[in-house]
């Protein structure tokens, strides 16, 4: 056997090749990531202090899922941010400088979106990260962007964990933290379901238990008959329908996203099970769920859910309006749903904030200049930005699916994410400016 | 004997010179995308001792690699609550990893011994499946696909206060490329290498010269699998976080896929399919950036395109350079230089 051995190594003199090969292959990674890395120099800031900004330009990055299982409707938020920005852009820009939208996709994959936001703060060096979509996704490179001192501004969704000004100090939230939400989702309940049944869905991760924990807060801690989970990378919620069914629940919150709101509202249809359904806000715009459910959206009606944005269904608001039209002008016209006017929103209260962060653009000064808040834009709810609150907006106002539109009812409601009461909030958006541009 | 492992440490040695004095010529985000591939080589080393080496096809690398991550992710965490920290932390967390993922190779291996060609991919493809499955049956402790974030230690204040992360990562997960690629160089040229190649070419010719056939195949399962959780081990540790998402099996039919394109049979193949795994998804972004295509269309192809390119490449690999990458090279390189007389059958590539 020992002979054997020696006797091949001996013949064959294959094995003395290897190490030299794989120092070679080692010096040709070494001179690849050297060519590389010089080929890359002109995408910085010219020399300029701040990353990202120029004289003439501003340039900001995001991470959206174009792809995977959340990408059936935000894939269009992006894009949109970015036709309002083309709109900013054509008039001069703002204070003299373009804004660039660097749009990347994580397919709502959290690992994808730890290499795309280090690709854009690294690499691209840009100034600010602008509403990255997700809660699990955003969660993981909130230590990266604050290790950086990255703005975070406009997070795509309604965490808690974006409001810690004193861990994170350049993040703020956008949308109403799904607390704020479900508190007022379940004050609606309590008064207009209120001896029935509830059950709860949500997706496993903070925006499911945030949610959770503020229906909780006005239902009680028994108010939730059965509560069940998702996960996105199981597209099969069977089970948990079942079990709603089984429990005979009458009124279902739904805190997912829209695609797994039309997966529940379709699998407890062949189950024949017909509650009265209450979604969140990010899971509940009609246009991307009917476009889901196909020939049978007809189950969406009386569907109740949230809004504190124009809604497409009344194209009379002046913002709805505002936002149809750069729509059509700078976004090759796609079909006009909530993402859309979500996306251009952003756009808004970003050009807004660097209207007021002023002529001498700095990662600090932007910061700043969003903690001074007051800011008035398109939302019908509250923004409440001050060093010690980065949350988004504080309210919602209720929705209710009738036919195929999908319109406001009743007041709209403001409330924090802790005990504070619900209460009405009486103050109305203030009319969009002439030519769409927030005046500095 | 001796004179080989002196002569590979030389070499690793000179491999640590000329890439530490890379990282400090490159900008951090290409320092972080160095210690990726560095954390992918792991893996892809592995994959091509069990592949091109052993002659045994794993589907199931990438979930081998989470069994790698999470422990180092719990470990990680662990050690900060409980206020323990120290240069020795992190290797400890490591060595973790790499041991739950020894296991798991040893179980894995034990059932893979016993089967052949599609019941082996189809095991370990059950493998890649249930794993990540596995976070979200036990999400209290792995929570779900959110994932858990890993804590990890800044940079040591001796090496000054403004070191660069990305570089201190890059020598994290290069130290571990290297150990791995000495390691395996070392075990190939060994007894149990021989054994490996041995089994491959002809099972019963092996176990007529005394070789325990399923012995060998556990043990290049058990290696490769080691490697594996290291690697994964390593990506935890550079995005500060683990997730399913981060393991699917999609990564586990990359691997397959980058250590065939890189040449399967050869260690230096695996540092091209490391590489490759690193940079066609930035390739394939900034292409279709540059293509300036309407809006829908390269939102279509942004994440679909290196999935396309990918397979493109293997398909066009396998027709033309079957050696693969490192295949293609070592031709070319021969074309140069005067062959030896014995003309050696370089092609070691499994496909008995």
């Amino acid at each position: 056997m020992k002979r054997t051995a020696k006797r091949r190594s001996a013949t064959l003199p294959v094995s003395p090749g290897a190490p030299h090969r794989i120092l070679a292959g080692g010096v040709a990674v070494a001179l690849l990531l050297a060519v590389a890395a010089c080929g890359d120099d002109g995408g910085g800031g010219g020399g300029a202090s701040v990353p990202g900004v120029t004289d003439t330009e501003v340039v900001v990055g995001t991470h959206m899922p174009l792809t995977g299982p959340a990408s059936a409707g935000y894939s269009k938020i992006a894009p949109a941010t970015k036709a309002y920005f083309d709109l900013v852009n054509t008039n001069g820009g703002v204070h003299g400088r373009k804004i660039t939208y660097k749009i990347m996709d994580d397919g709502y994959n959290p690992a994808n979106t730890q290499q795309v936001v280090r690709q854009l703060v690294l690499q691209d060096k840009v100034f600010a990260i602008l509403n990255g979509l997700g809660t699990g996704t955003h969660t993981g490179v909130l230590d990266f962007l604050a290790s950086n001192r990255v703005p975070d501004l406009f997070v795509a969704s309604g965490s808690r964990s974006w409001d810690q000004p004193k861990k994170y100090p350049g993040t703020f939230g956008f949308n109403p933290d799904y607390t704020v939400e479900g508190k007022i989702l379940a004050t609606y309940i309590q008064k207009n379901f209120a001896s029935q049944k509830v059950c709860f869905l949500g997706q496993d991760d903070d925006f499911g238990r945030d949610s959770l924990l503020g229906v909780e807060k006005v239902l009680g801690p028994t108010g939730v008959v059965a509560k069940e989970k998702y996960v996105t990378s199981n597209a099969n919620v069977g089970p948990q329908i079942g079990a709603f069914k089984a429990a005979a629940c009458q009124v279902v919150v739904l805190a997912t996203v829209p695609p797994f709101t039309a997966l529940s509202i379709g699998t407890a249809a062949r189950l024949g099970f017909r509650p009265q359904w209450v979604v969140s806000n990010v899971g509940a715009d009609y246009t991307t769920l009917s476009g889901l459910l196909g020939e049978n959206k007809a189950l969406l009606e009386g569907m109740l859910a949230v809004g504190y944005l124009p809604s497409q269904f009344e194209p009379d608001d002046p913002w709805t309006a505002l936002f149809k039209k750069v729509n059509d002008q700078y976004n090759g016209g796609a079909p006009f749903d909530g993402n859309i006017i979500y996306g251009m929103s952003v756009g808004y209260l970003f050009v807004q904030a660097l209207q007021a962060a002023g002529k001498d653009l700095t990662r600090e000064g932007i910061i700043e200049a969003v903690e001074k808040g007051g800011f008035r834009g398109p939302g019908r709810a509250p923004l409440r930005y001050s060093a010690d609150d980065h949350s988004g907006y504080g309210g919602q106002r209720m929705t209710k699916v009738t036919g195929t539109t999908q319109e406001f009812f009743g007041p709209a409601y403001e409330t924090d994410e802790a005990d504070g009461p619900v209460q009405e909030y009486a103050d109305q958006p203030p009319a969009p400016p002439a030519n769409g541009i927030p005046a500095s | 004997m001796r004179y080989t492992v002196v002569r590979h440490l030389a070499l690793t040695l000179a491999a640590a010179a000329v890439l530490l004095a890379l990282t400090y010529g490159l900008e951090p985000f290409r320092n972080y995308q160095l210690a990726t591939a560095a954390a992918y080589l792991c893996a892809t080393a592995g994959l091509t001792v069990l592949t091109g080496l052993s002659g045994q096809l794993s589907l199931g690398h990438g979930a081998l690699m989470a069994t790698g991550a999470y422990p180092v992710a719990l470990a990680q965490n662990e050690f900060r609550d409980r206020d323990i920290s120290g240069g020795w932390v992190l290797p400890v967390s490591l060595a973790i990893g790499v041991a739950t993922a020894l296991v798991a190779g040893l179980v894995v291996g034990l059932a893979a011994a016993r089967l052949r060609g599609p019941y082996l991919a189809g095991v370990t493809l059950a493998v890649a499946v249930i794993v990540p499955a596995l976070t979200t049956a036990f999400d209290s402790v792995f929570n779900g696909d959110q994932g858990l974030s890993v804590y990890i230690e800044p940079p040591p204040l001796s090496l000054g206060a403004t070191f660069p992360y990305e570089r201190w990562q890059a020598w994290i997960a290069l130290t571990g490329a290297l150990l791995t690629m000495f390691l395996l160089t070392n075990l190939v040229r060994s007894r149990y290498g021989r054994h490996f190649r041995a089994v491959r070419d002809d099972e019963v010719a092996a176990r007529l010269a005394g070789i325990n056939v399923a012995r060998t195949q556990v043990l290049a399962f058990v290696v490769s699998a080691a490697c594996a959780g290291l690697g994964g081990g390593l990506l935890a540790v550079l995005a500060q976080s683990v997730s399913p998402g981060a393991f699917s099996l999609t990564l586990s039919l990359f691997l397959v896929m980058a250590v065939v394109i890189g040449g399967l049979g050869r260690l230096a193949g695996a540092v091209w399919g490391a590489l490759l795994l690193v940079l066609l998804p930035q390739a394939s972004h900034s292409l279709t950036e540059a293509l300036s295509l309407s809006p829908s269309a390269a939102q279509r192809l942004d994440g679909n395109l290196p999935l396309a390119i990918f397979g493109t490449t293997l398909v066009v690999v396998m027709l033309l350079a079957p050696g693969g990458i490192q295949g293609l090279l070592a031709r070319l390189a021969g074309r140069f230089r005067p062959r030896p007389v014995t003309a050696p059958d370089h092609r070691e590539v499994g496909t008995s």
